[in-house]
């Protein structure tokens, strides 16, 4: 397990310095001048020079680089350009949107994904299998946004039960504030819901033909003890890889929603640095988004270990 | 038991539909909640071009000497009064009395000359450090005496000391303005949920007629279907500038909104560049007038919101001289025009467009326009930095399509390194004659002769004067219909 894990730690490593120099180059290599940008097209040359001076962008590129690794490795992910305050301000704030939203997204997608795919395996051909996979059809093939926007008018604008977009902030309260995540968690979850059913089914479908499964039968265990405790556990990795995809992509992937719903999470804030130019902020945010992919896919490897002991590598079951 | 369980869920809804109703209700005596389309990168107006942050701060939490009304006039605000030396060289303002900023410290003359010799430095960042150019000193003989000198008569002053870019901040706070705006203003700033919103309430100390708003939160609101469903919704009370000019039927149409079309400072010009061959030809620039239909460009890219103009002026001022005839829309014309400039034979010229919606939608409907006269063009879609740096400081550029913001700018053409190359002797004597006149009336007629030597000259097609589509709830009064300058001025908002 030990070396498993040392494995799994250097790679991540690795991944993330490399990952840094991708994102450093690529804004470097991006036309536009930040000061520029925010000083508009009344500025006069001596302003614009003594504000690329007070944003440090007099450097030289190499040094600046090395400035900011040593910075983002000591936790102070520098000074958003155009806000003034700390990245790391900014990004804490978001969390306390992004990460709740994902959260909720998440478990309401895999409390809805696992039972109808399991259902459906078990039910093979039948009713219940025609409905869930009617069901994940609609839910893949209808776009979230519209989705979102039709949830909205039924419950913001028509019933007003819900309100139709901002998000409260946790200190007006915990139930104001999920008050205000339901919708989008909703339109998040749908379509995420879908496909994790669909990769359920077909995972259940699978082992469900195994021998061993036979064999549990056989031996006496009921059809939906064999279903659950042979089948379902050895049906996980795919999923458990799915749900690791879609976390990360929940993160930051959101910015539609977040639009729709206008909702100050990261992939907004992304999006609004890269058209501010605000370049310490999207710099910061991709290397953020980087290593929160990479370390979801570090804890899905050690999920595969924790589920299928064969995967623990170093050590011997025969 | 049915029918139990049935009647108990509609009792809660009913319940929950009334506390909501109840909660609204009693929330919106003093608190309003207006919706802007961009967020402020931050809110320091003496540091950043970026309208959003006049639209949140401009007279709601900071105040200048002077301050611009609803009508666009001159109007005391943190000065008391003025006098003016008959050169039109020295500024005397009589500051008030017993004003503090947010933060409690006293507010007296000593901050007025930090504030302008702070924009004036040579380490100043003020995006419009111009404004500020015609100083030579500024003096503060006693706490609420203040004595600008000039360096030659600037007859703009007293306009240009009212923009956002000239509010008077304290040494204590001006460098944490950005994050924690501390003015003297009748609303304290209170907090800033960063993509989210910002929030201010009224402030008791305020020295002049105190605001009836207790409390007044600015919503972020990017995206135009959202803003639609957000207004229906009623989680928003007001949007000063609606982003969805194709939905305003929809309030019109609904009797719980107001909806005002009011004009802004936004004078929008098909930008030619005077510099390039064929455009420093008169005859070809008067032929690209001629080709451009503005009504449809109007109909067609505005949804029929916004006013013709025929110069570079706001149609809404008193100096306004109405030159949309001098060049109708006239195919032929435009095309005889062409020909006798040895363009008979075609044209081609590149049309770089910026991100707004009036610059896209109206470069197509332009496009088809000019080439119904033989005039070909590239369009090229650029994001406003591309913009920034290709047309605007390379003039690297035939034909662009952008609106002017700023208030009063008819002297940007007689700027020598801008974008639209053009140099004229006569009108950059206009342009110092008008900075030497003080007196009104003088000034308007130097201003319509500006006026017209610009539509004379051609210099730019001159489309249409940006509009301004408020949106809000039928009982919110005071709200600005049109805007002179980039501001919510909310000192003036109250719930019928």
């Amino acid at each position: 397990m030990a070396l498993f894990l040392l494995q799994r730690l250097t790679a991540l490593v690795v991944t993330l310095l490399v990952a840094s120099l991708v994102v450093f180059l690529v804004m470097e290599v991006l036309p536009g001048d930040p000061a520029a940008v925010m000083l508009g097209i009344n500025a006069r040359p001596d302003t614009l020079a003594a504000l690329r001076q007070q944003m440090g962008l007099d450097l030289p590129a190499a040094q600046r680089y090395v400035l900011w690794l040593g910075g983002l490795a000591s936790g102070d992910l520098g000074t958003s350009y155009t806000y003034g305050v700390s990245v790391w301000e900014l990004v804490r704030e978001r969390l306390g949107l992004s990460l709740p939203l994902a959260l909720i997204a998440i478990c309401l997608s895999t409390a809805l994904a696992i039972p109808l795919g399991v259902l459906a395996a078990a039910r093979r051909g039948r009713a219940a299998d025609a409905g869930v996979m009617g069901f994940t059809q609609l839910g893949i093939a209808i776009p979230n946004f519209w989705f979102a926007i039709l949830l909205i008018l039924l419950f913001g604008v028509h019933w007003q039960i819900l309100p139709a977009g901002g998000f409260a902030g946790w200190e007006a309260g915990a139930w104001p504030a999920l008050k205000t995540l339901i919708l989008p968690a909703v339109a998040l979850a749908l379509p995420q819901a879908a496909i994790l059913a669909r990769v359920t089914r077909s995972s259940v479908l699978e082992t469900l033909g195994e021998d061993f499964v036979r064999t549990a039968r056989a031996k006496g265990l009921t059809r939906s003890a064999a279903l659950w405790r042979h089948a379902v556990r050895n049906a996980l990795i795919p999923v458990v890889t799915i749900m690791g995809l879609q976390f990360s992509f929940l993160l930051a992937g959101t910015i539609i929603i977040e639009n729709v719903f206008y909702l100050p999470g990261l992939g907004r804030l992304v999006f609004q640095a890269i058209a501010q130019h605000d370049l310490i902020v999207v710099k910061d945010l991709v290397m953020l988004l980087a290593a929160a992919v990479v370390v979801v896919n570090f804890l899905v490897d050690l999920a595969y270990a924790v589920i299928d002991p064969r995967l623990r590598g170093g050590r011997s079951y025969e | 038991m049915k029918p139990f369980i049935a009647r108990a869920c509609a009792a809660a809804l009913i319940a929950c539909g009334t506390l909501a109703g109840a909660s609204t209700v009693q929330a919106a005596k003093d608190s309003l909640v207006l919706a802007m389309v961009l967020e402020p990168p931050h809110l320091d107006p003496t540091a950043g071009a970026a309208a959003a942050i006049d639209e949140v701060v401009y007279a709601n939490i900071f105040e200048g000497l002077t301050r611009i009304d609803r009508n666009g006039a001159v109007k005391p605000a943190l000065a008391e009064s003025w006098t003016v030396s008959d050169d039109g060289l020295t500024y005397t303002f009589k500051l008030h009395q017993g004003v503090t900023f947010h933060d409690g410290t006293a507010f007296d003359s000593a901050d007025v000359k930090f504030s302008l010799d702070r924009a004036l430095a040579e380490d100043s960042t003020n995006a419009q450090k111009g404004l500020f150019a015609p100083i030579a000193s500024v003096e503060a003989p006693d706490a609420s005496t203040v004595v600008i000198t000039l360096k030659q008569a600037a007859g703009n002053f007293l306009f240009n000391l009212g923009w956002g870019d000239a509010v008077i901040v304290a040494p204590e706070s001006a460098a944490t303005n950005n994050a924690e705006p501390v003015g003297t203003g009748p609303f304290k700033f209170d907090r800033w949920v960063k993509g989210d919103r910002i929030e201010m309430s009224r402030n008791p100390d305020y020295w002049g007629t105190p605001a009836k708003l207790a409390k007044a939160t600015i919503k972020i609101i990017p995206d135009p279907a959202a803003a639609t469903a957000a207004l229906l919704a009623g989680d928003v009370d007001a949007f000063a500038n609606f982003p969805a000019p194709e939905a305003l039927a929809q309030f019109e149409g609904d009797p719980r909104f107001t909806v005002k079309v009011g004009s802004t400072e936004g004078e929008t010009i098909l930008a030619m560049n005077n510099g390039r061959k064929a455009l420093s030809d008169l005859r070809v620039r008067r032929a690209l007038a001629h080709a451009v239909d503005r009504k449809a460009v109007v109909d067609g890219a505005m949804f029929g919101y916004g006013t013709p103009i025929g110069t570079h002026f706001a149609p809404h001022h008193p100096a306004y001289v109405d030159l949309t005839g001098r060049y109708p829309y006239d195919r032929e014309k435009a095309q005889a025009l062409l020909t006798e400039a040895g363009y008979g034979d075609g044209l081609t010229l590149s049309l770089k467009l910026p991100p707004p919606s009036y610059a896209r939608r109206g470069g197509e409907i332009i496009a088809a326009q000019l080439a119904a006269v033989g005039v070909q063009t590239k369009i090229e879609q650029l994001e406003w930095k591309g913009w920034l740096e290709q047309v605007f400081k390379a003039k690297d550029y035939d034909l662009t399509i952008v609106s002017h913001t700023e208030p009063m700018d008819i002297g940007i053409y007689a700027r020598d390194d801008y974008y639209f190359d053009y140099h004229d002797a006569d009108f950059q004597a206009l342009m110092t004659k008008l900075e030497a006149t003080v007196a009104e009336k003088g000034r308007y007629a130097i201003l319509a002769e500006a006026q017209k030597k610009l539509a004379e000259d051609s210099v730019n097609v001159f489309l249409f004067q940006l509009a301004k589509h408020g949106v809000w709830n039928k009982d919110v009064m005071g709200l600005w219909e049109n805007s002179p300058v980039q501001a919510n001025d909310l000192t003036e908002v109250y719930w019928k």
